[in-house]
């Protein structure tokens, strides 16, 4: 008897409790980010400061933070890169999951020797594979459908998704990232005779196209409901792919279209009477998503990218992305990693 | 038609009867006391008799005539206009499924495209257009089928379009091609397909329709037929008992033009409906159940083809599982090819037909294996591995489409003759009934008259 009236009490008052006790832990870590920061490089594992660390990233996880919600570098090995290296023969291969169809990051040439896969995206992975097996060939590709990234990271089809992935709070819930390698936000690429001039209200009265399910769709649904984008604006036309739009585009289906500023960049470089309208009007960072608990893989990529942020990584940008994102890289360049992500 | 009657009778025997002086009556009513009186003479009475026989036969005549006719119009309809339309139908359909396949072989092939696949396409979309052209020429003015024809009319061009563009951006290497070929395949199977199942639908409808007015047993002419003979046999009798003579013969030529129409009559029709219920069991019904397998594996090839150029862009979920669409419709289309096929084998029922059927079973078979090797490269990303199983050299699954596709095509040649065989026969069994009934009827007609006129000459 009571015992359940203390249970029952707690049933009101525990969760409360809880809250309030997370809200210090995560106070509390706020005002130690700067003492983490001074020594990134040297983290030791374990102390208290992990119980911390653990705890407030559950309660405090921020999208606007999300991409440093990852592990310091290290080219240690651990049991998950000693498993793919223990693969033998023809299968010694890392195994990543791709898109095929995103101009320049990763899709098909169906003009080259043997439609080799080609774009920003792969050029990562040939690089990632290098620093791990020796050899920037040994990758196995997999097509993975957008929806399907996560589940095929977390059933282990895939080692990895490199595959213009937005780094967010819930994915980080299910799988771990790398720190981010590309910085991009939502954008409006429209006819260049079209007067839509960006994420505003000269989108009143237009037809705009996006993915099912996308980031995008769900932005400019809240949006219009909050009246941050007119009411009259339809965005009823959604399509299975985000490259769908560009074919409703221009077939005179639909006015305009939002996608990831990176993908819609891919758009306008298939069609050059398409282009980018207005800034970016949100800001999100792509990072390559693996299994949570593949501590070793995650730190070995981080610190793949730290080398390849200094040396590479323009290049390649230079290669696919300059004509559509423009000489300058800089709106587009990563922002300098922290490795918050201690556990 | 009592009035009908020849003559007034102002008669020996009896002064007539009715003294034309009480208050004026109706026509009908004079006509019918004219008769009676006439029905109380042997002269007036054989007059009757020798009408009433007349008008049977002519009735029975007629009425053969008549409806021997109308069943051989609609087995001629059967024959020349409703089957052919429906199987030109079965060829838009078949034609536009056939199209899209091409089209994405093509697209698969790049640059590489061979000049059979581009012309296998081009003839395609032209035999769509053509038949389109013969179904409207034979579609009633505002009927669902004109509305239909009229869609797929629209349609075929903006097909035609998205296929083209497809084309020239997958041939700058854009997967924007791809795209657009994914939404060519769309309009394709939500739109025109399903528009061309209907307009096959209405022309099936419209065959079975003339098929259920060219079989049955047409009663009133084999009622009137047994009623004139009844009437022939008892005039015959009545002159044996009143006059002791056996033969008349007027009489006995009527009965025996009678019978032998009634005979021809029934025989005729015993033997044109088992042919015609022949062509549609052997014929009718194995088309169709042919006609719908080949359209399946088309469709199948098709989304075969579609999932190694939509490269995963597009996935379902059913039941919480997620899919390739394309892989998904591929598993529901190859069911549906087998449950075709089984059926198919089911109705054969001669080697001619059955043997098509066994090979394309076998084909589909191997079909199935050589397809499940596809997706195990296409999902570990050996894509031109899988590309080469599918549109390569040899070994591939388009080998073994083809395998099906060829069968099937043996398959309709073969049940299309069956048909055509049977309801020839039917429709011949029928055509020379018409005017045979009308004339035997008519000697019919001219004896009863003939041998009642010989007893009615023995009164003057």
């Amino acid at each position: 008897m009571y015992a359940s009236r203390v249970r029952a009490a707690l049933r009101g008052w525990g969760g409360v409790g809880a809250m309030a006790v997370l809200c210090a832990l995560a106070l509390g870590f706020v005002l130690l980010l700067p003492c983490t920061q001074r020594a990134p490089q040297r983290a030791q594992p374990g102390g208290p400061s992990v119980a911390h660390g653990i705890q407030a990233r559950a309660g405090s996880c921020e999208d606007s933070g999300a991409q440093d919600q990852t592990l310091s570098p290290s080219g240690a090995d651990g049991p998950t890169i000693d498993a793919i290296k223990a693969r033998t023969g023809e299968r010694r291969k890392l195994i990543v999951g791709v898109d095929q169809n995103s101009y320049r990051w990763g899709y098909r040439n169906p003009n080259t020797e043997g439609a080799e896969l080609e774009g920003f995206d792969i050029d990562l992975v040939h690089r990632i594979a290098q620093d791990i097996l020796g050899d920037p060939d040994a990758v196995q590709f997999k097509a993975i459908p957008t929806n399907q990234r996560i589940s095929a990271i977390q059933d282990g089809r895939v080692d990895m998704v490199v595959r213009t992935m937005t780094i967010t709070c819930e994915r980080l819930g299910q799988v771990a990232f790398s720190a981010p390698y590309f910085k991009t936000g939502q954008q409006v690429l429209a006819p260049k005779s079209s007067s839509i001039t960006g994420y505003n209200s000269s989108l009143a009265h237009k037809r705009v196209c996006t993915a099912s399910g996308s980031t995008a769709y769900t932005k400019l649904t809240d949006d219009r409901k909050s009246g941050a984008l007119p009411a009259s604006t339809d965005i009823s036309a959604t399509v299975p792919n985000q490259l769908d739009c560009l074919v409703r585009l221009q077939l005179g289906e639909a006015d305009a279209v939002v996608t990831d500023g990176a993908l819609a960049a891919s758009q306008a470089a298939q069609d050059p009477t398409v282009e980018l309208k207005g800034a970016p009007f949100t800001t999100e960072y792509y990072g390559v998503a693996m299994k949570k608990d593949a501590v070793d893989l995650v730190r070995r990529v981080n610190r793949v990218l730290v080398d390849y942020r200094a040396n590479g990584w323009q290049n390649s940008y230079d290669t696919w992305l300059s004509a559509t994102l423009g000489k300058d890289s800089t709106a587009s360049k990563p922002p300098a990693p922290r490795y918050l992500r201690t556990g | 038609m009592p009035a009908a009657a020849p003559g007034v009778p102002p008669q020996p025997g009896r002064p007539a009867s009715v003294p034309d002086a009480p208050a004026r009556r109706t026509a009908f009513a004079e006509g019918v006391d004219r008769v009676r009186a006439a029905a109380t003479t042997e002269p007036g009475r054989l007059r009757i008799i020798g009408a009433v026989l007349a008008l049977l036969v002519v009735a029975f005549g007629a009425s053969a005539a008549w409806q021997a006719d109308a069943r051989s119009a609609a087995a001629h309809d059967v024959l020349h206009r409703s089957q052919p339309l429906s199987s030109g139908a079965a060829d838009i359909y078949r034609s536009l499924a056939d199209a899209n396949t091409a089209a994405s072989s093509g697209f698969l092939a790049g640059g590489q495209e061979t000049p059979q696949s581009r012309t296998r396409y081009e003839n395609d979309i032209s035999t769509a257009a053509k038949g389109l052209v013969t179904a409207a020429a034979n579609a009633e003015p505002g009927s669902a089928s004109e509305a239909t024809i009229a869609k797929l009319n629209g349609l075929l061009p903006e097909y035609k379009g998205l296929v083209e563009r497809a084309r020239t951006y997958n041939r700058q290497g854009y997967p924007v091609g791809g795209a657009y070929l994914r939404y060519a395949n769309e309009k394709m199977q939500q739109e025109m397909l399903p528009a061309a199942e209907d307009l096959y639908t209405t022309e099936n409808a419209r065959l079975d329709a003339d098929y259920g007015d060219a079989t049955p047993y047409p009663w009133l002419a084999i009622g009137l037929g047994v009623l004139a003979l009844a009437g022939l046999g008892w005039a015959q009798h009545r002159t044996y008992r009143r006059t002791n003579r056996v033969l008349n013969h007027g009489l006995v030529a009527a009965s025996a033009a009678t019978t032998v129409a009634l005979l021809w009559l029934v025989v005729g029709h015993a033997v044109a409906r088992a042919e015609l219920n022949g062509s549609y069991d052997h014929g009718i019904r194995s088309l169709t159940v042919l006609h719908d397998a080949r359209i399946a594996s088309l469709k199948a090839r098709g989304n075969e083809n579609l999932s190694l150029v939509a490269r995963g862009a597009d996935t379902l979920t059913v039941d919480g599982q997620q899919y390739d669409t394309y892989y998904y419709d591929f598993d529901k289309d190859m069911a549906s090819l087998g449950k075709g096929l089984t059926r198919a084998a089911q109705l054969a029922d001669d080697q001619g037909g059955s043997a098509p059927v066994k090979t394309a079973e076998s084909n589909m078979a191997v079909w199935k294996q050589r397809h499940g090797a596809v997706r195990d490269d296409d999902e570990n990303g050996n894509y031109q591995q899988a590309l080469d199983k599918v549109i390569g050299a040899k070994g591939t699954t388009g080998e073994c489409f083809d395998g099906v596709d060829t069968s099937l095509a043996r398959a309709i040649d073969h049940e299309q003759g069956e048909f055509q065989r049977a309801a020839t026969d039917g429709q011949d069994a029928l055509t020379p009934l018409s005017a045979g009934a009308a004339v035997l009827a008519l000697i019919g007609a001219a004896g009863a008259v003939a041998g009642i006129g010989r007893r009615l000459s023995e009164y003057r």
